[in-house]
């Protein structure tokens, strides 16, 4: 959290948005450069290893930097917590190492760390835990039996239950302040359905009803080394290393496995939501509809389709919104995909005020328009080298190679998934790129959002159909209720 | 990978003095190589052969503190034009784009002489020069290749294309597969060498969305930008990068093209490349194009000194928004000898959950989420900031966060801090460096910004060397000197309730 604050705190700076042949001679046509074809390169793949506890363990050497990190994955997040305590597994993600251990309180792990300048930290997503530690290769020893003690033996100290408490309390108090925070909740719940696990969110009430026993079950329910891939990278010897790790879980016993969740989408009705702000001059919009599976075989014309249509500086969006009319500064999208569940087709972009209907027209007329202008030959193949020309930076660190395997791990998906992607970008064609754009996004479907000042709108929003004004209050805290009563 | 893979490359990013450690000094001397061009340009390459690809950095040293008068956001616009192409990218015709690029820029300064007349304006006439400005702009469009040079760029495998502006400096960046390294030489050199100002009243339009975007529609934006123009009054850092909307709604395509002849000069320049590259082979590549660039006069750029502040100011902002407590003191520029014990104040009060002001803000008095002091706002080229701030927990108001942190600044003035906090803040110092040279992206970043600030890359190493010294007696001098309450500006958000009126069924309407 430090980091975002003092990063937005800092932010005086604004983006923008081998073998070379020796020339002598300085090209005057960027076409007549040569391009040598790209050394083979075959990245350094990691050791996979599965305990006989079912602990699978990839270790990744990279002797660039006297480092080693790790990270641990475990099933279960916060899309499997109960709807009354939504903010749970936040809180458990925190407290999990701010807590302490049984031996020591988080406040001396800080100290004993931080004097390595180590990291030990936890967190959380919507379908894991993690745990990772980051230290000087001299210090692995140490910090390796905090990340452990951690990992096993977390105490969930009630001081730090509180502390993270408010801290959640703050964020709640603090969510309608900023648009985009507004925007890409709301959006989530319009495509997901408000009381979705990937789209809900904590309230006062969810926070207070969290208790330290909440914690220590979770722990108990999902932390068994059968739920864990662990990844190593840095500067060691794998064989060694490989010893540490089986001394130190060999011996821990095999639990009940994460149980499989199956999530249910209700995506709002198509139409025009609004939230009215009065303290802004420009609109953020943002149009959704539910999008497809990674391992939907329509993936790889959806990426092609995405780079084409909103990805990057020369898609359509970009160059038509941005470049052509001027209307925004941010403005993209594309047909969503996550790795076990459905993604999100997403447009978005912002625009002053006095555009935002003729905006939302402007974004129309492109999605229109892929009908009797599809995507053209000339525009996939721009696609097509874009991402398969950049594939290279998918591998270009040992500790990329590492993610990745282990996300294709947790997911079940083939270790040479990457692989298969290139392949599959390959064989994309024109009709792969129209038939995806008619299958998955579709203008009649969306779910507008706009988020804006309503008197300064060049139009009602009215004008362009029926609006549902989307209520943010925050629900006030119970023990306000009460007072107030 | 993603889709949204663009909206995030909008995200803030910030220059960061990396730390460093001397031992790996010597690693790099053999890595590292540079060279000033017959043109005054310097050339950093670093051979990281880990992956067959390379980052670039062009650091340009001037901001928006170079902006003329009247023309604030000069510098962050030319960045912005830097990526419509050349004669060559960008064009169907550019003998003939030239021609209408002309009278667009003519039919423009008569439309803004007419329109800012003081007396006697006639607003018919403003009208139709706007008309015949804007139909001088749709002539020049139909010239246009539209973003040709970032699509190049992108075909061939670019990788994180983009740019940023500050006050004291811009730069550009992005990654490539190593077999486009001459590709790479030639747009990049070309780009500083034949900029065109295609398209740049459409861009000032982006470019105006994007201060909505970040200041106007943004509370702590918002505050930013009425704070770090309370704190400075003479200096140049009183201006925000963005600029100010009139301005916005002013400068022309031909002050853009003027700056960039100001300030865009080869020994202004300092271009470094990281990654699979040998230097014997990279060297000759870069001179033969960025060779090319011509030699001119380094411009002035003196600017106002800020005078010692005397009295405490204070910008109270209400807005409907929870609030935010900031405080900020004058210090001196990043050359000065104390630098190292601004480092070691930073990290001492702000890094983690060991750091001062968490420890007592958010974990003992349980008054905040967040707190935390850092120097460099604005910028460092110059005298700036360091700032503390701390956002209060609900029911705490900035109030309790001054005088908790001005408990935490008078501990620093009058206590030696601990032989752990001084090991802690050192070794940190070290570790950091480290953690810092495993990137092309990040190292490009460094090298050049060390070669152009200190005229040598090294300092990045050397900097840890500095920190290294830093004594308690330094903290206690340099916290005593600085953090005094004439010399302070505070800025703070109190929260304004919504009128009842404006609720949500009024929206709709």
């Amino acid at each position: 959290m430090k980091t975002q604050l003092t990063r937005i705190l800092l932010s005086t700076v604004i983006l923008f948005g081998a073998a070379v042949p020796r020339s002598t001679a300085q090209a005057t046509d960027w076409q007549q450069i040569p391009i040598p074809s790209l050394p083979a390169f075959h990245p350094q793949e990691p050791k996979r290893i599965e305990l006989p506890n079912g602990m699978v363990i990839f270790l990744q050497e990279d002797h660039e930097l006297p480092i080693i990190d790790g990270v641990a994955r475990i099933r279960g997040g916060s899309r499997s917590e109960p709807a009354s305590k939504v903010g749970l597994l936040d809180i458990y993600g925190e407290v999990w190492r701010t807590g302490g251990t049984k031996t020591q309180t988080g406040d001396q792990l800080d100290d004993y760390l931080e004097i390595r300048a180590a990291k030990v930290e936890t967190g959380n997503t919507a379908d894991s835990t993690t745990i990772s530690w980051s230290c000087l290769k001299g210090d692995f020893d140490d910090v390796f039996k905090v990340f452990n003690d951690v990992l096993r033996e977390p105490e969930f100290r009630d001081d730090k239950v509180d502390l993270a408490q408010h801290e959640m309390d703050d964020a709640i108090s603090r969510r309608n302040d900023d648009v985009s925070e507004i925007t890409s909740r709301e959006s989530k719940k319009l495509a997901y359905g408000a009381n979705n696990p990937y789209a809900r969110e904590p309230e006062y009430a969810t926070v207070a009803a969290v208790t330290r026993q909440d914690l220590l079950e979770w722990h108990h329910t999902y932390a068994h080394p059968n739920n864990i891939i662990l990844g190593v990278v840095g500067d060691f010897d794998s064989a060694a290393m490989e010893a540490k790790l089986r001394k130190a879980f060999g011996d821990w016993p095999k639990g009940p496995a994460a149980k499989e969740e199956k999530i249910e989408f209700d995506p709002a009705k198509p139409g025009y939501y609004l939230v009215a702000k009065e303290d802004v001059n420009q609109s953020s919009i943002n149009m959704t509809e539910l999008g497809i599976r990674r391992d939907n075989p329509d993936y790889y014309a959806t990426q092609v389709f995405n780079e084409a249509f909103g990805g990057g500086f020369s898609s359509r969006l970009f160059k038509s919104i941005r470049t052509a009319q001027g209307l925004a500064y941010g403005v993209g999208g594309g047909i969503g995909s996550a790795f076990d569940h459905l993604g999100i087709v997403r447009i978005a972009m912002g625009t002053k005020s006095s555009t935002t209907v003729e905006s939302i027209e402007a974004l129309y007329k492109e999605i229109d328009n892929l009908k009797p202008n599809p995507i053209s030959d000339e525009e996939i193949k721009r696609a097509k080298d874009s991402i398969l020309n950049s594939f290279v930076f998918n591998f270009d660190s040992p500790e990329k190679v590492l993610r990745e395997r282990m996300a294709y791990e947790f997911y079940g998906y083939p270790a040479d998934f990457l692989e298969r992607y290139r392949a599959g970008i390959e064989k994309v064609g024109k009709e792969d790129v129209a038939r995806v754009a008619a299958k998955y996004l579709h203008k009649d479907k969306l779910a507008v959002l706009v988020v804006g000042n309503t008197p300064d709108f060049d139009k009602p929003l009215t004008a362009l159909g029926p609006v549902t004004n989307v209520n943010i209050a925050i629900p006030p805290p119970q023990a306000a209720e009460k007072a107030k009563q | 990978m993603s889709y949204n893979r663009f909206l995030k490359s909008f995200a803030i990013v910030l220059v960061l003095a990396a730390l460093a450690a001397a031992q790996d000094l010597a690693s790099f001397e053999k890595r590292t190589t540079v060279k000033t061009l017959d043109n005054g340009l310097t050339v950093v390459i670093c051979e990281r052969p880990e992956a067959p690809v390379f980052s670039f950095f062009t650091h340009v040293d001037a901001g928006s503190v170079q902006d003329p008068l009247g023309q604030t956001g000069l510098a962050h616009m030319f960045e912005h034009m830097a990526f419509k192409g050349t004669d060559k990218i960008g064009t169907t015709d550019y003998p003939a784009e030239k021609v209408a690029l002309e009278k667009v820029e003519q039919v423009y300064a008569a439309y803004i002489a007419e329109r800012d007349k003081p007396v006697g304006r006639d607003d018919q006439k403003v009208k139709e020069l706007q008309k015949a400005w804007m139909d001088a702009v749709t002539d020049a469009n139909k010239y246009v290749k539209p973003n040709e040079f970032p699509q190049i760029v992108e075909m061939n495998g670019g990788e994180d294309l983009n740019a940023n502006t500050s006050d004291d400096e811009t730069n550009y960046f992005y990654s490539f597969p190593e077999n486009r390294l001459e590709l790479w030489a030639y747009l990049e050199s070309e780009r500083f060498l034949h900029p065109v100002m295609r398209e740049f009243y459409k861009e000032r339009n982006v470019v105006i969305e994007e201060r909505r975007m970040r200041v106007d529609s943004n509370p702590i934006g918002r505050l930013l930008e009425q704070f770090t123009t309370a704190a400075f009054q003479a200096h140049e850092y009183h201006r925000p990068t963005i600029g100010w909307i009139s301005d916005l709604n002013t400068f022309s395509a031909t002050d853009a093209k003027k700056f960039f002849d100001k300030y865009y000069i080869p020994s202004n320049m300092v271009v470094a490349v990281v990654g699979d590259v040998k230097a014997s082979e990279t060297m000759p590549v870069i001179e033969n194009y960025f060779g090319r660039i011509p030699s001119r006069p380094k411009p002035d750029e003196r600017t106002t000194t800020e005078p010692p502040q005397n009295a405490e100011r204070r910008v109270i902002l209400q807005d409907m928004s929870q609030p935010l407590y900031l405080e900020g003191y004058h210090r001196p520029d990043y050359r000065s000898a104390d630098d190292a014990v601004y480092d070691a104040i930073a990290d001492l009060m702000s890094n983690g959950r060991t750091s001062r002001l968490y420890r007592a803000l958010v974990r003992d008095k349980k008054i905040a989420a967040d707190s935390a002091g850092f120097s460099g706002l604005p910028g460092n080229k110059y005298p700036h900031l360091f700032a503390f701030y701390a956002f209060p927990l609900p029911g705490h108001k900035p109030d309790e966060m001054a005088a908790a942190i001005h408990v935490e600044i008078e501990k620093l003035k009058n206590e030696d801090i601990t032989d752990e906090e001084l090991k802690m803040i050192k070794t940190r110092a070290k570790a950091n460096l480290i953690r810092s040279l495993g990137s092309n992206e990040g190292l490009a970043n460094n090298l050049a910004i060390y070669q152009s600030r200190y005229d040598d890359w090294r300092e990045l190493f050397r900097s840890v060397d500095r920190i290294d010294k830093v004594s308690k007696a330094d903290i206690r001098r340099v916290a005593t000197q600085t953090f005094v309450p004439t010399n302070r500006t505070v800025g703070i958000i109190e929260t304004r309730v919504a009128p009842p009126s404006a609720d949500q069924k009024g929206g709709a309407q």
